[in-house]
């Protein structure tokens, strides 16, 4: 059944900009800018695998998947 | 396995880590706050309370773990983290003792106690981040760097061969022993879940990624890099049993390597009958 995801938050102060999130999200939900803060573009298209929120070494990526 | 049930990360931050922790003092992309978060998800499953649990670590990047994490802790000197531990559990068994190290606190300056508590079976979860390098030193080759890599200490290349610390557990006598990898974070938190709750000793080694000291010089210089490389060099020990040992060259078997249950057999509950045969002079 597919999931509802409300909201994909990044914690800027936190992130390190390693880019791990972003070259692993399966449905290329995140995008990095030109000085590589991650940015959600594409909420619609995720699929809340939670992948970026699993990897992030920084524990800086919350995904809410409504019930 | 039973599918992990994932907590949502602002509360595993909440709950188990010191307030202001984030951003940590590793390097950007580096695993060992992949394997903390796994470590943390892990005793969460397993639903340890925080006073009966303690976390010791030893030197090293993986030594600075216990600072950010609301657990008493011991922060020990360089190898001797697993000699505290078995201190700490013997003098209280009750208590859940978790001991992340890195591979060169494990395997080199504590190789022989880490067989040695083995070989004894007593009941800690000794989890070793193997980034295949010190990177705290500034990038020495430690005893798991894989054969042929370029490090600080070997610019031509690593002629020594690696230990496969799982099989050097086993051989000792451990009673648990698994091989994860951070880039399979579910898996990892399965398997230390199963350590944690396993009665006797338990070895939980993790692939980990190392950008900065290790990966950069090995020309996998990102973190995305080092991922993508455990996903090619890893393989699941159900796959490995239909391989050949030329196919498995240089590939990492990651899954439960050992699991055999005999916690009469675990050393704090033989220490305990020794007790009561020595109150009893000796009879019983």
């Amino acid at each position: 059944m597919p999931v509802k995801v409300c909201a994909v938050t990044i914690d800027q102060a936190v992130c390190k900009q390693c880019g791990i999130c972003v070259a692993f999200c399966p449905k290329d939900v995140l995008v990095a800018d030109k000085e590589g803060q991650v940015e959600v573009a594409y909420l619609e298209e995720c699929s809340g695998c939670l992948m970026c929120e699993l990897l992030c070494p920084e524990l800086a990526i919350n995904v809410d998947i409504a019930e | 396995m039973a599918k992990v049930a994932i907590k949502k990360t602002s509360e595993i931050r909440a709950e188990y880590y010191r307030p202001n922790s984030f951003p940590t003092i590793w390097c950007p992309g580096c695993g060992i706050g992949n394997v903390v978060a796994s470590m943390v998800r892990a005793i969460d499953t397993v639903g340890l309370k925080h006073d009966d649990t303690v976390v010791v670590t030893g030197i090293g990047c993986s030594g600075i773990i216990y600072n950010y994490l609301n657990f008493d802790a011991y922060h020990g000197i360089h190898g001797r983290a697993i000699p505290v531990a078995v201190g700490l559990k013997l003098a209280n068994p009750r208590l859940n003792v978790i001991v992340p190290m890195g591979d060169g606190d494990s395997s080199a300056i504590g190789g022989n106690h880490l067989i040695h508590a083995a070989r004894r079976n007593i009941d800690i979860t000794a989890i070793v981040v193997n980034n295949s390098t010190y990177g705290n030193t500034g990038g020495q080759f430690s005893p798991l760097t894989p054969t042929g890599s370029i490090t600080t200490t070997s610019p031509f290349g690593n002629i020594e061969n690696s230990f496969d610390l799982c099989e050097l557990a086993k051989g000792a006598g451990a009673t648990y022993v698994a091989r994860g990898a951070t880039y399979y974070s579910r898996q990892m938190i399965d398997l230390i879940a199963n350590g944690i709750r396993h009665k006797g000793f338990s070895l939980i080694e993790v692939i980990s990624q190392c950008p900065v000291q290790y990966g950069r010089r090995n020309k996998l210089p990102t973190a995305v890099d080092l991922l993508k490389w455990q996903k090619e060099n890893t393989v699941s020990v159900t796959r490995a049993k239909t391989m050949s040992p030329e196919e498995l060259k240089g590939k990492f078997i990651i899954g439960e390597l050992v699991n055999i249950e005999a916690p009469d057999q675990e050393y704090t509950a033989r220490y305990e009958r020794l007790i009561e045969k020595a109150r009893s002079g000796g009879k019983s």
